[in-house]
Formats: structure tokens, sequence, C-alpha cells
């Protein structure tokens, strides 16, 4: 044993050279999941600091290249700001981009005549086919969805309400994204239902509701409301929900009227399936 | 006693080549490798273990900031192996004063440059194989070496010069 130990201090420079160089072999050979993660994860704690300090430093020193670019953004946000425009009525304005596709567009109107007391609700809006609209677009407002335009005459058009036994919207629960649909029952004006939320998903009081985006009519996560109560109705299998409505109706004086650029295109897709069913 | 010139030199190294050397692209291929300085600069008086473990450090630490597991620890150990070797070799019968470093002043300028060329050439042989991990891309890595070779051999022996300067000037 003692020679052993005399033999490699004797050739020490050779097994440190050797151990070393094993130990670094293995570091980078290792093909285990943990070990590799855990080294990732180490060594980008340590890196990764330095780099978002040294970053820190960069864009100090970029600044004022960033500051010109961000003079330009503004400028072009601000030349796009709706009060910057003498509005003509039937103007709808679109955003050029090579990279996106437009999907839907928003069209400005204000409300002249509602009602939130019937069964079934209207409202009329001053825009009209003169301005482009069409059936079957949407009407919303940043708040939420209002309804959808049933038909247009020259310069008004006619929406059906959400607050309307005829109109379904489809919408999720916005923090897990489960789906429902959504409809009025008729009682209160600021009260909704939301059906078909399966029993295994667990409901909040105030849980936020959003449009789903599944529909052709209206684009995603368009604010609804929130869940006030719930329960499994008898001979059902589902939740449904009673939704606090985001929107009053009964103060509403401006939409959105949103056009789907792409709603007949999908729908004629859509369509193929349907005789089969 | 620690020796702070090195420590210095150390973290002067280690940042020029991460912070600096690391973020300019020259040309695909080209990835030239500064801090084997430090491995070049180590007095002859450190003993050959000692220079093992401070390329170890020196290599893990590239490491950490290359996001490359060990591979500079590997090829700067292995050339901290070859270090006494070539010293020898390059040195032939002369004997260097202990106490200097490894610069044109102790060496001469011909058997530094072949000193640092054949440790340069030896750890990214090394480090570029164990980059593939592989012999299948064997002509590729070795255009590799050899074009970042010869970047590295360049810095660093504008940077022997560069410390022989500034020595002389602290002299005079």
């Amino acid at each position: 044993m003692r020679n052993l130990f005399l033999f490699i201090l004797r050739y020490q420079f050779f097994f440190l050279f050797l151990l070393l160089f094993v130990v670094a072999l293995v570091l980078t050979g290792t093909r285990q999941h943990y070990q590799q993660a855990l080294m990732w994860h180490s060594t980008n704690q340590v890196a990764g600091r330095v780099y978002q300090y040294v970053n820190n430093v960069n864009s100090y020193l970029a600044l004022r290249e960033e500051n010109k670019r961000l003079h330009e953004q503004n400028n072009r946000l601000l030349n796009q700001v709706k009060d910057n425009f003498l509005m003509r009525e039937d103007t709808v304005f679109e955003v050029r981009d090579s990279l996106k596709e437009r999907r839907f567009t928003y069209m400005e109107s204000g409300v002249i005549n509602r009602s939130v007391t019937r069964r079934n609700n209207y409202l009329t809006l001053d825009k009209g086919r003169n301005h482009g609209v069409q059936a079957n677009m949407g009407v919303i407002t940043p708040n939420g969805v209002v309804g959808v335009i049933k038909s247009v005459s020259d310069n008004f058009s006619l929406v059906i309400s959400l607050l309307h036994s005829d109109v379904l919207v489809s919408v999720k629960l916005k923090k897990n994204d489960h789906m429902g649909s959504l409809q009025w029952e008729g009682k209160d004006y600021r009260v909704a239902h939301m059906y078909y939320i399966p029993p295994h998903v667990e409901l909040m009081s105030g849980d936020k509701i959003v449009t789903s985006g599944l529909s052709t009519i209206f684009p995603a996560n368009i604010p609804i409301g929130r869940v006030s109560d719930w329960e499994i109705r008898r001979g059902e299998t589902f939740y449904t929900a009673a939704v606090d409505l985001e929107l009053d109706f009964n103060k509403l004086t401006h939409v959105y009227i949103v056009k789907n650029l792409f709603q007949e295109e999908q729908e004629e897709l859509e369509m193929l399936i349907s005789p089969e069913i | 006693m620690i020796n702070w010139r090195l420590v210095w030199l150390f973290v002067f190294l280690v940042a020029l080549q991460v912070l600096i050397i690391n973020q300019v692209t020259l040309r695909e291929m080209i990835n030239p490798q500064l801090y084997p300085l430090f491995v070049l600069m180590l007095p002859f008086r450190i003993k050959g273990s000692i220079v093992l473990i401070l390329a170890f450090v020196m290599g893990l630490t590239i490491d950490i900031f290359s996001y490359s597991l060990a591979i500079h620890a590997a090829a700067t150990v292995f050339m901290a192996f070859c270090r006494p070797a070539v010293l020898r070799l390059t040195l032939g019968p002369r004997q260097p004063d202990m106490e200097m470093a490894p610069s044109f002043l102790s060496m001469g300028g011909f058997a530094l440059a072949l000193y640092a060329l054949s440790l340069i050439l030896l750890h990214h042989t090394m480090l570029f194989f164990l980059e593939v991990f592989s012999l299948t891309e064997f002509t590729q890595t070795l255009t590799r070496i050899f074009l970042s070779a010869i970047f590295s051999f360049l810095i660093i022996m504008i940077a022997f010069a560069l410390f022989e300067r500034s020595k002389k000037r602290v002299a005079s």
C-alpha cells in the first residue's frame, strides 16, 4: 500500500492529469438526463446572470439607437390614433402587415335603438350596407359581446342582441380554456348562463369568461363576464354557471362591428362535412 | 501565497474570451481561443500538478460561459499535460531562469512561437474533436482546428508582445 502511494506520488503529474481529464470527459459525455439537466441549470445560473448584466450594459450603450427607434415607433403609432383622423363615416382603417394576414377588421358604430326588457332583444346601429356592413357580422364592445348583425338596410343594421333566445355564443373559462356555450335565459339582462361545463372543472366565484374564438363571428378573448353561481341542473351531467355580464346593455351607445375576412372561406370549408352528419 | 498577477490575468482572459472574442463571428468555423494564454504564461517554476489544476479551473470557467459541458476543461488539461514536454523540446539544452514565465525575453521569439503554436494545436485538436464528439465530420473538424488555430496563434502572440512591452515600460 505504501509503495502504491509512493508510486502515485512519484507520478502524480500523470495521475492528476488522468483524473482531471477523465472528470472532464465524464462531465462532457454524460448522457444522463438528470446530470445534464443539473449541469445546464447550474451553468445557466452563473452564466445567465453575467450575460444579463452584460446585456444591461450593452442595452445601455445602445440607448441612443433604441431611443430613436422608439421615437419612430411612437410617431407611427400616434399617426394611427383615431383622434388624428377626420372620421369619414364609412371608413375602415386597415393596417397593412405582410407578416400577418389580417383576420378581423373593426368598424365603429353608434347605437340608435335598443331594448333590454323583452325576451328577444334587438339593437339598431347607424351603419348599413353603404358602409360595408353585412349580415352575420359580429358586434362587440371592449367589455363584451353585443350580438350578431341580422339584416342590413342601406344606412342601418339590425342586431340580434345577446339578450335573445336564438343567440348562442361559444365561450371559455379564461383560466383553463374549458369551453361552453353562453345564452341568455331571459330574466335579468345583467346575467347570462354558460352551459356544458364538465363536472370535473373547478369553478370559482369570479372566474372570467371570454369568447373562445371558435365561431367565425367573434375574435377570441373578448371579455364576457364573471361566474357568480353554478350548479348541476336536474337531469343534466354538466355544470351550468350564471355569468354576471360585464357589458351593461342598457347603457350601450357605441359598438364595434367585427368583420371576419375569412368567414366565407371557413364556413365553406366546414360546410363540406355537414351533409355527412 | 496568492499570486495576484495570475488572478488578474485569469479574470482578464476569461472576460476577454467570453465577453468579446466569443461574441465576434469572423466566419463560420473560425473560433479563436485566447484563454490558453493563461496556461502558456504560467512561470516555469510552477509545479506541473498545479498547472494541471489551474488549467482545469480555467477550462471549466470557459465552459460555464459557453454552455459547453466540459470540453474546454478537457482540452486545457490536456494542453497543460503536454506543456513540460513541449517546453523541453522547444528550449533544447538551454536552462531558462526559473523565476520567469515563457516570453520573448526568456525563450526567444522562435522558441516561444513554436511552443505556443504546438500547444495551441494540441489544445484545439482536443477541443474541436470533443465538441463534435465523433469522427464522422473528420475533414470539417480538421478545417475548424487549423483555421481557429491560426487566429488563436495570432492573438496569443500579439498578447505576448503586448505583455512584453508593458513589462519593459514598468522596468524603465
